[in-house]
């Protein structure tokens, strides 16, 4: 016998009551895990888009939803091919890589698959007015050298861009996502059929843990003929220098696409990044609310738990238990139901958040190990300072009270 | 010497209308060996007194003194370890701890000065061994009659092999012949181990087992 095994015996002796002390401390911990866990990838997520993008620039149609961008829902509202040569034969400066980019939501074999036209950059590059305007890469990187801050800014480094530019693309080749390489069991030199029209998977691409691994790349033209959209896009991603980008080449454009949306991708993600910046916050109350609610509710827990154990306090102090051996019992205890209550709220928590993740904020989660001992310490804390109280006041008892009560 | 000296003991509870004289003036001497039976109305003092002989209740004024150990002026730490090793307690209710077995309950006062787990363990069996008790080691006072769970309270008080006990009607829940048992067992106790016991108790049958005899009323010795 030892004071351990004392405390355990107890606790397995009133199971049922520990369920009740424990359920504000577990759910406190569950919620706080859950909102956190959720916001991590979704920042995680956020940072990927940037990095996967290859555009700081979107031109979307009016009244385009930025969310049509990524879902590419199939009445998702178009813009007309002229615009990009609007753009090109406009003298405007600080305009890198150019892009339009068509995209629907398809199935293929039964699978859905996101499927995209891209113009290749050796064809834009090829057009004549693009030459002679003579804005070539190579002019624009001196001015938007990556030491400027301007450029940080923004989010974005230059070499990250550059990688996402594909150069060339056969009208009868098709660039595969990974995601969607491994549902079709596509690879390199595969024949697919896409709306009728055979393609030759040209490449695999390699996974990016965003929505282009679920996405099929084919030429502009040929996306626009199978889906019957003839000099119809649903974007132009540009790649705008960013010192140009600070000197108003956003309004630049607005006054050429008039009746556009023009958005910076830091705009897009502001959103995000300031939903979850809210959960951040929205999770620091509720810290202090489980700082409160949990100490009190485990504190009023071992209040119940010292008035019902009074006689038995009373013959430990009877058999020579000095008022030192009650405290350690209950804190004992306390510290048992914090490790159980900080576990239990960190496994419900992470169940929750990888369940709900991908349906509240379509990202998926992971458990996120710190935080198990986040919630293990949070959780012993709180119960430790919400049973003080009632541990000195179990000091006070009387035992004599053991002899009157029988 | 005498083991225990009580010199002008008295204890007053005051509450808002009345005051009671729980303990009023009491003088005593208890030699080594005694086997004391106290007897008295009910709420004459009787439960008071040996709660303040034991340290659990503070006097209001007088003297105790256990060998050279002053109980009235002595902190909760050393009251403690005054009960720890040196006083068992047997009480009318058992006050058995709910939880844990029979073997358990007496392990306890081993545990409070730490000795190692095998030796509880085997003290404990030895001790309940001694009370009669050896086929029921594992059960829970739930399981155990009120006979048998008032030898694991003495085995409890004997564990660790005191200089006295007390035993507050220790045969008060328990029919006449069990009574009888008990009050052997305490006997030989008493004469075996020269263990020295103050006993209350409403039986004169009881009372007759003690080489003394003292008797409350209202708080006073008569
Ligand atoms: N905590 C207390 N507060 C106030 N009065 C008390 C308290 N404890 C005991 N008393 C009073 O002190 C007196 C002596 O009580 P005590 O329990 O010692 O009597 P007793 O002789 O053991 O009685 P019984 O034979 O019924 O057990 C009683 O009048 C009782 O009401
Ligand atoms: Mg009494």
């Amino acid at each position: 016998m030892n004071i351990f095994k004392l405390v355990f015996l107890e606790l397995m002796h009133r199971k049922s009551q520990l369920i009740s002390g424990l359920v504000a401390i577990v759910l406190g911990i569950a919620v706080i895990v859950g909102i956190k866990t959720v916001t991590i990838h979704s920042e995680i997520a956020v940072a990927k888009k940037l990095d996967n993008l290859g555009a700081n620039i979107l031109v979307l149609p009016q009244g385009a939803n930025i969310d049509d961008y990524y879902t590419a829902d199939i009445d998702a509202p178009t813009i007309p091919m002229e615009y990009v040569e609007r753009i090109l034969t406009s003298s405007l400066q600080g305009v890198d890589n150019l892009s339009p980019k068509l995209t629907r939501r398809i199935e293929i074999n039964g699978k859905k698959v996101v499927l995209t036209g891209i113009m290749p950059a050796s064809e834009i590059a090829s057009k004549p007015i693009w030459q002679t305007n003579g804005l070539q890469g190579n002019e624009l990187k001196a001015s938007c050298s990556p030491t400027k801050t301007e450029n940080q800014d923004n989010g974005y480094k230059d070499e990250k861009l550059q990688r996402k530019v594909i150069d060339t693309l056969d009208i009868n080749d098709c660039l595969v996502g990974s995601q969607i390489a491994i549902t079709l069991s596509l690879k390199e030199n595969d024949k697919i059929t896409i709306e009728g029209k055979e393609f030759n998977v040209d490449k695999v691409l390699p996974e990016t843990g965003t929505i282009d691994d679920d996405r099929i790349f084919a030429h502009l033209t040929a996306v626009q003929e199978l889906l019957k959209l003839e000099g119809q896009i649903s974007a132009i991603e540009i790649m705008g220098c960013c010192n140009a980008i600070s000197d108003g080449l956003l309004n630049d454009l607005r006054n050429i696409l008039p009746d556009t949306r023009i958005t910076t991708i830091s705009q897009i993600v502001a959103t995000q990044i300031e939903t979850n910046g809210m959960m951040n916050r929205l999770s620091f109350v509720f810290l202090i609310i489980i700082i409160f609610v949990g100490g009190i509710s485990i504190g009023n827990y071992i209040w119940a738990n010292v008035n019902e154990r009074r006689k038995e306090i009373g013959t430990l102090r009877l058999i020579g238990a000095p008022k030192s051996y009650i405290y350690r019992i209950l804190l004992l205890k306390a510290i048992v139901l914090g490790v159980f209550g900080g576990i239990c709220g960190y496994i419900l928590g992470t169940i929750a958040a990888v369940y709900l993740g991908p349906q509240v904020a379509q990202i998926e989660v992971f458990p996120i190990t710190i935080y198990f001992w986040y919630s293990l310490i949070i959780a012993v804390v709180i119960s430790i300072i919400g049973s003080l109280i009632p541990a000195y006041l179990a000091g006070k008892i009387e035992p004599y009270s053991n002899m009157q009560e029988v | 010497m005498s083991l225990l000296v009580i010199e002008n003991l008295s204890k007053i509870y005051k509450s808002k209308k009345k005051t009671i004289h729980a303990l009023d003036n009491i003088s005593l001497e208890v030699e080594k060996g005694d086997f004391v039976t106290i007897t008295g109305p009910s709420g004459s003092g009787k439960t008071t007194l040996l709660l303040t002989l034991a340290g659990m209740i503070k006097p209001s004024s007088g003297k105790i003194s256990f060998n050279d150990f002053h109980i009235e002026k002595a902190s909760d730490r050393r009251l403690a370890g005054y009960r720890k090793k040196n006083v068992g307690f047997v009480m009318q209710s058992f006050a058995l701890i709910p939880y844990l077995t029979a073997l358990q309950n007496v392990m306890v006062p081993l545990s409070l000065v730490n000795s190692r787990s095998s030796i509880q363990k085997s003290k404990a069996k030895k001790v309940l061994e001694m009370v009669g008790l050896e086929d029921r080691i594992y059960h829970l006072p739930k399981e155990l009659s009120a006979g048998q769970q008032q030898r694991v309270a003495i085995a409890r008080a004997l564990i660790n092999n005191p200089s006295v006990i007390f035993a507050d009607e220790p045969t008060g829940n328990l029919d006449p012949a069990l009574s009888g048992e008990i009050l052997k067992t305490f006997k030989e106790i008493n004469s075996n181990q020269k263990i020295t016991i103050l006993m209350v108790t409403h039986s004169p049958q009881a009372a007759e087992y003690g080489n003394k005899n003292i008797r409350l009323c209202d708080g006073k010795l008569i």
